[in-house]
C-alpha cells in the first residue's frame, strides 16, 4: 500500500488540530469563473484520519441557534489554509454531545491548556 | 488498439484539477514487453502478445516459456527456442491484445504506463473475486421467499423453477444457484485520471474487477 499513500501531494502543510479546537477554514469557492475565499469558523468535533480520505468536521452555531456542520477533506486543494484559533481540553475524540447542548452549556468548554512544547 | 497488462494495487481517492475528489483504482501497469507480434501473413490476424511481471530468476519459468521469451542459450535445441531482437526479462504473464495491422510493434519492445494519456477512456479486464457456490439471491438477485405470514424455511429459496406438465422440463439457462465469480469481467469506458510513467502507475476512475494484486488488462475502450 506504500505506493497508494504517495498519490496525494500533502503540499499544503496542515496544522495540528485536535477535537475541540476552534478553527478558521479558508475554502476556495468557485462561482462561475470567479474564485473567492470563504471562511468557516467553528469547533472541530471530529477528525478522521486516513491519508487521502482524511477529513474533519467543523461545527458552528449560526444565527437563531441553528447548528451548522461542515466536513472538509483535510488534503483538499480547495482548502487554502486552516487557522487554529484556540485549543480546548476534551475528554473524547468525537464531540457529538455538543449537538445537544446550547448556549453556555455548549460554549463553556474546557479551557485552553497550552502545551508549550513546539 | 493500445493495451497494457498490470496489477491492481487497490482503490483510493485523489483530487482532480478542479479540486474535486475522485475515486480511483490504481494499477501498476508495466513495464510490459511485446513478446510476439502476430501478423496476418503468419498467424492470419494482427495482434501483439504482451508479457508482464518479471520473476526473480528465469529458472522459475518452464523451459518452454523461457524458449518462447528467447531466454535459452543459443545452442539449446528446445523446440520452442527463438530469439528476440531485444532482450526481454522472464515475465510471468502473457496476454494477447488485438491491434490494427498498420500499428507497428517490434518484438522485445518495452511499453510503459505512458502509452495512455490523462483523460482517455479505457476498458479494464480482470477476473472477478470468487464467491464459491452462491445461492440464487446472491448470484442472480432473486428476492427470496416471504418472511412473514406463517412462512418458514423459505427465506432464501428461489420458488418455482418452471411450469408443470407443459413444458415438462426446465428451460436451459434457468437461473439457479451455482459457482459465482472468478469470471473474466470487463469494466468498460473508465476514464484515466492518473498517469505516472516513472512508477508505471495508471489510475482509473471507479472500481475495477478482481481483488487487489490481481492481473488486469487495460485496453482502449470499445465504446465511443
Amino acid at each position: 500500500m506504500n505506493v497508494m499513500d504517495t498519490l496525494i501531494p500533502k503540499k499544503a502543510e496542515r496544522p495540528r488540530m485536535a477535537p475541540g479546537d476552534t478553527v478558521r477554514v479558508h475554502t476556495l469557492i468557485v462561482e462561475g469563473d470567479r474564485e473567492r475565499v470563504q471562511v468557516f469558523q467553528g469547533t472541530v468535533i471530529r477528525i478522521r484520519k486516513g491519508n487521502a480520505q482524511a477529513n474533519f468536521t467543523v461545527r458552528r452555531v449560526a444565527s437563531h441557534g441553528v447548528g451548522v456542520e461542515r466536513t472538509f477533506l483535510l488534503y483538499s486543494p480547495r482548502i487554502e489554509k486552516i487557522e487554529v484559533m484556540r485549543s480546548a481540553q476534551t475528554r473524547r475524540a468525537q464531540l457529538y454531545y455538543l449537538r445537544d447542548l446550547q448556549g453556555k452549556a455548549a460554549r463553556l468548554r474546557e479551557r485552553v491548556t497550552q502545551t508549550t512544547k513546539e | 488498439m493500445k493495451g497494457l497488462l498490470g496489477r491492481k494495487l487497490g482503490m483510493t481517492q485523489i483530487f482532480n484539477t478542479l479540486g474535486e475528489s475522485v475515486p480511483v483504482t490504481v494499477i501498476e501497469a508495466g513495464p510490459c514487453y511485446v513478446v510476439q507480434v502476430r501478423t496476418p501473413d503468419h498467424e492470419g490476424y494482427s495482434a501483439i502478445q504482451l508479457g508482464f511481471d518479471a520473476v526473480k530468476r528465469a529458472t522459475r519459468l518452464t523451459r518452454g516459456e523461457r524458449g518462447h521469451l528467447g531466454l535459452l542459450k543459443t545452442d539449446d535445441k528446445h523446440p520452442k527456442r527463438r530469439e528476440l531482437p531485444t532482450e526481454v526479462p522472464p515475465v510471468k504473464h502473457l496476454r494477447e491484445i488485438r491491434v490494427k495491422a498498420e500499428e507497428s510493434y517490434t518484438e522485445g519492445q518495452k511499453l510503459t504506463a505512458n502509452v495512455f494519456t490523462m483523460g482517455e477512456h479505457v476498458d479494464v479486464i480482470g477476473t472477478s473475486k470468487g464467491k464459491g457456490f452462491a445461492g440464487h439471491m446472491k448470484r442472480h438477485g432473486f428476492h427470496g421467499g416471504p418472511r412473514t405470514h406463517g412462512q418458514s424455511d423459505r427465506q432464501r429459496t428461489s420458488g418455482s423453477i418452471a411450469a408443470g406438465t407443459t413444458p415438462g422440463k426446465i428451460h436451459k439457462g434457468k437461473h439457479m444457484a451455482g459457482h459465482m465469480g472468478m469470471d473474466r469481467v470487463t469494466a468498460q469506458n473508465l476514464q484515466i485520471v492518473l498517469v505516472d510513467a516513472e512508477r508505471n502507475l495508471i489510475g482509473v476512475r471507479g472500481p475495477v474487477p478482481g481483488a487487489t494484486g490481481c492481473l488486469v488488462m487495460i485496453q482502449e475502450t470499445r465504446k465511443k
